[in-house]
């Protein structure tokens, strides 16, 4: 997929159905009953909707209730430590009345599953959800359906329990769903709104549910990427220049002679070696002479905050109200404050990897990305090969963080298959992994606030260069605002689609970071705020209930603080910070206690709540294991993460030189959820981790009156605000 | 110049023919198929490969393969005896410490040897202990909470 149709199709939160012939699919799936939707004529933002019947072939997603009564569930998604290979589960199995350890997740694989756009912006609960509880509803009715007929009894009088179907008062007329669907099958459209479960009735969905791939993954037997072995396959390594974006010049291999049963391969600015021994392949690259021309360095990690602000001139309003001089005149205090934030590295543990082979002019390819079907497409591309002759298999990802959406791994390890004619595994080393990450970009917020004699915000000013718009709609309740958002003409607002002439403002590959912009602009906002309450000498808690409008944000802010305690005593050199914000659907409070050793600088964190209005929680264990996993991820880009660089020429090369959140670091962690189970769910694989920068900032200030602007709030950063 | 180097890998003789100079995690993932160490950095940064030689909870990226001749060499799939879990691998699994799961091989492994070295650590020092073995999902407190929990388990299982 390009680059442009991913920020498109991640910004607009939209699935769009690819129209396949599903007939010959259709013919290929085993017997049973099928279900089968087509999520891009369900109303998705109402919930539920209509599907148009001769549309049936056009469908997205569905199950299948097997002949011997286990569940299929199919799935485009994917994955990669969210938690969906479970809670998809769940409300399937809630709809069905099935066991859960009876539906079996089939996720990702371009054949077998239904389109999908990609396994990003914490979208599956949303929209996932409604549609496989719709199909396990209408299959419900299907069996019921034929229940009836066969024990010759009305429907009416039937009810299911662990898939067992029998006459409500008389246990002993029964089926299952086995004897049902043997000898059956049965294709299904969903033709109308199902009649789902209300929450009074759960029995599934609500409940705390361990993860459903623990065990394989504990033992060892759950599968990534690199862990395929084909019969014949190759290692590859590629041969990579030192600065990003650098063209190649002039190969000279002549020390591969050196090497029995090496192979170059030369693909245009691809140079890689293959060899049967992964340790020989990473030898040999390593004889390969490649002359780069480089391009020039325009920026470091120091001055790329100057350089962005310099280079970008033009703007769009993106919310405005009131009256900007009013608020200045009517305000007696106003605070103008710019806050940066380097550039982020999503690390995932596992390094991207693909392996792949081709059998005649057919790809089949494992690879660990979020977007099977943009994949394919990528690949099908650059192959110049039929959509259908692309082949994306299911498989684990290590971690993804928004990080695995581009897929160059991919092309990569497709165009040395092609080109050797035999199986091909990839996975890049560490260096690469940050050299090739598209990271988070760097992001300048300029902010000016004005507030009255009263604490009342009269002025709030937001400009934000390279985060884009996803979280700012302000939530307090400003009566004079402005959010601008800085970017190159004709180009949208988005975090990693900022460009000047044509060409990235960034000296490397920028792009979605869980939550993307959104860590940056409320980290922003919320010092921004406290900074605020100080000048008006109002408590930060105090304060942010007087000014904020949106009601489940203050519902929110309330139960995090009485959960925190935040008026309980402080212990000596501690600080509690807090930071509230908004993405996909939910709103998060975030407390935090930290203690900073002022004589170096360095901060400990001690204890954090989260509290989310995230609607209805599917699994209250899978969205506390979430959260936690957001926070302590979070804190790793509060106070280390800093790609070092100068230009393209990446210095934060492994974990020694690009530090995240460790054992020691992760502080005691408390999640609580508004109870909302009747209403729709939200967002929960991203939300949680936006406030931390801002939560902590606040905290260190609390803890020793220094004020950072920039994130990470490093020891020298501390003892520099703390000398002045 | 190939060499044949021998050692037991989970309770299995094993030999292979190697320069000598390869990574026991090579040897591990690509010679011997067993891939459930995974690979993370190649520089002893993370602790993915992690393994036990010797009792001992190793970087197998760190190791060549040379150095393992006649040693004892434990993965993390030979931790369960069949269907029933290690109790750390229970535990694990009871308290969800674990997201992604690519890590968590590795946690394992080394969570296995700090527990053979201190079968009561405090809290302190399981920290102290599984430090430079890095989670990115955010796991870490399910983690320690994990090993407590299968150290307890294991110290029952001794006293009877």
């Amino acid at each position: 997929m390009k680059p442009n149709k991913i920020d498109q199709l991640y910004f607009s939160d939209v699935n769009e159905p690819i129209r396949l012939d599903r007939r010959e699919f259709l013919k290929k799936l085993g017997g049973g009953i099928i279900v089968v939707f087509c999520l891009g004529k369900l109303s998705l933002l109402d919930g539920w909707g209509q599907n148009d019947a001769a549309d049936e072939l056009n469908f997205n997603a569905y199950l299948r209730v097997k002949e011997d009564g286990r569940v299929d569930c199919y799935t485009g998604k994917i994955e990669m430590g969210q938690g969906i290979i479970t809670s998809l589960a769940q409300v399937l199995a809630e709809e069905l009345e099935v066991p859960i350890s009876s539906v079996d997740m089939i996720m990702g694989d371009t054949e077998l599953c239904p389109y999908d756009a990609g396994t990003w912006g914490s979208l599956t609960t949303r929209f996932a959800d409604p549609v496989i509880r719709a199909a396990a509803a209408e299959a419900r009715e299907i069996l019921i359906d034929l229940a009836a007929e066969k024990l010759n009894v009305n429907k009416e009088e039937l009810t299911i329990e662990e898939g067992v179907i029998f006459v409500k008062n008389n246990t002993t007329i029964k089926t299952t769903f086995a004897e049902i669907t043997k000898g059956k099958k049965i294709v299904q459209s969903l033709s109308k709104k199902p009649s789902i479960k209300t929450s009074k009735e759960f029995k599934i969905i609500g409940k705390p549910t361990i993860s459903a791939d623990a065990v394989d993954k504990v033992t060892g037997k759950a599968m990534y990427s690199g862990d395929i072995k084909l019969p014949n396959m190759v290692y590859a390594t590629v041969v990579r220049p030192a600065v990003y974006g650098s063209k190649k010049l002039k190969v000279d291999a002549s020390g591969l002679a050196a090497f029995e049963g090496i192979q170059l391969i030369e693909e245009e600015d691809l140079v890689a070696v293959i060899h049967a021994d992964p340790e020989i392949a990473n030898k040999a690259a390593k004889k390969v002479k490649v002359s780069w021309e480089a391009p020039e360095a325009r920026a470091d990690n120091e001055s790329i905050f100057q350089y962005l602000e310099a280079h970008i001139k033009d703007s769009n309003v993106y919310e405005e109200a009131g009256n900007l001089e009013i608020g200045n005149k009517t305000s007696t205090k106003i605070i103008k404050t710019a806050y940066q934030d380097g550039y982020k590295a999503h690390a995932p543990i596992e390094t991207h990897a693909a392996t792949c082979y081709f059998e005649k002019d057919k790809l089949t390819m494992w690879v660990s990305s979020q977007t099977p079907f943009g994949t394919r497409e990528q690949l099908a591309n650059t192959l110049n090969i039929p959509l259908e002759n692309v082949h994306i298999k299911q498989i684990f990802l290590g971690g993804g963080f928004g990080g695995k959406i581009y897929n160059q791994q991919a092309i990569e390890a497709a165009k040395i298959a092609k080109s050797c004619g035999k199986p091909v595994q990839l996975v890049w080393s560490r260096k690469e992994e940050f050299m090739y990450d598209r990271f988070r970009p760097a992001a300048l917020m300029n902010v000016k606030s004005g507030v009255d004699d009263k604490g009342k915000l009269n002025l709030w000013e937001f400009d934000i260069y390279c985060a884009g718009t996803r979280g700012t709609k302000l939530f307090y309740d400003v009566p004079n605002n402005r959010t601008r958002m800085f970017n190159e003409k004709n180009v949208r607002g988005d975090s990693h689609t900022n460009r000047l002439n044509n060409v990235s403002v960034h000296p490397f590959g920028t792009g979605a970071w869980r939550a993307p912009g959104n860590n940056s602009t409320t980290f922003a906002r919320e010092s921004h705020i406290d900074t605020t309450a100080l000048a008006a000498g109002i408590d930060p808690l105090e304060f942010r209930l007087n000014n904020l409008k949106n009601v489940d944000m203050i519902v929110t802010l309330k139960l995090a603080a009485e959960t925190f305690g935040w008026t309980r005593k402080k212990e000596d050199g501690h600080g509690y910070g807090i930071a509230l914000g908004e993405d996909a659907g939910t709103c998060v409070a975030i407390l935090a206690e930290v203690f900073v050793d002022k004589s170096t600088g360095e901060v400990t964190p001690i204890k954090m709540v989260c509290a989310q209005d995230m609607g209805q929680v599917v699994n209250p264990h899978g969205a506390t294991v979430q959260t936690e996993g957001g926070l302590t991820m979070g804190l790793g880009y509060a106070l280390y993460e800093d790609v070092e660089f100068v230009g393209g020429k990446v210095k934060s090369k492994n974990f020694k030189n690009y530090t995240i959140t460790k054992f020691s670091k992760t502080p005691e962690i408390e999640c609580v959820f508004r109870d909302k189970m009747d209403s729709k769910p939200q967002g929960g694989g991203e939300p949680a981790i936006i406030c931390v920068g801002g939560a902590i900032a606040n905290a260190v200030f609390d803890a020793c009156g220094a004020r950072v602007n920039r994130i990470p709030v490093t020891p020298e950063r501390i003892l520099a605000a703390i000398k002045k | 110049m190939k060499q044949t180097i021998s050692f037991k890998l989970n309770d299995q003789n094993v030999s292979v023919d190697v320069n000598g100079d390869e990574s026991l995690l090579t040897v591990i993932r690509t010679y011997l198929d067993k891939t459930g160490t995974k690979f993370g950095c190649g520089l002893g940064d993370c602790g993915a490969c992690t393994i036990l030689i010797d009792n001992e909870a190793t970087r197998s990226c760190m190791v060549i393969v040379e150095d393992i001749e006649g040693k004892e060499i434990i993965t993390i799939e030979g931790l369960a005896s069949g269907e029933i879990l290690h109790p750390i691998q229970k535990a694990f699994v009871t308290l969800d410490a674990l997201q992604c799961g690519f890590c968590t091989p590795g946690m394992i492994m080394n969570a296995l040897g700090l527990l053979i070295k201190n079968p009561t650590p405090t809290r302190d020092e399981i920290i102290y202990g599984m430090e430079e073995n890095l989670c990115r999902c955010g796991s870490y407190n399910r983690i320690i909470d994990a090993i407590q929990l299968a150290a307890k388990e294991m110290n029952q299982k001794v006293k009877i």
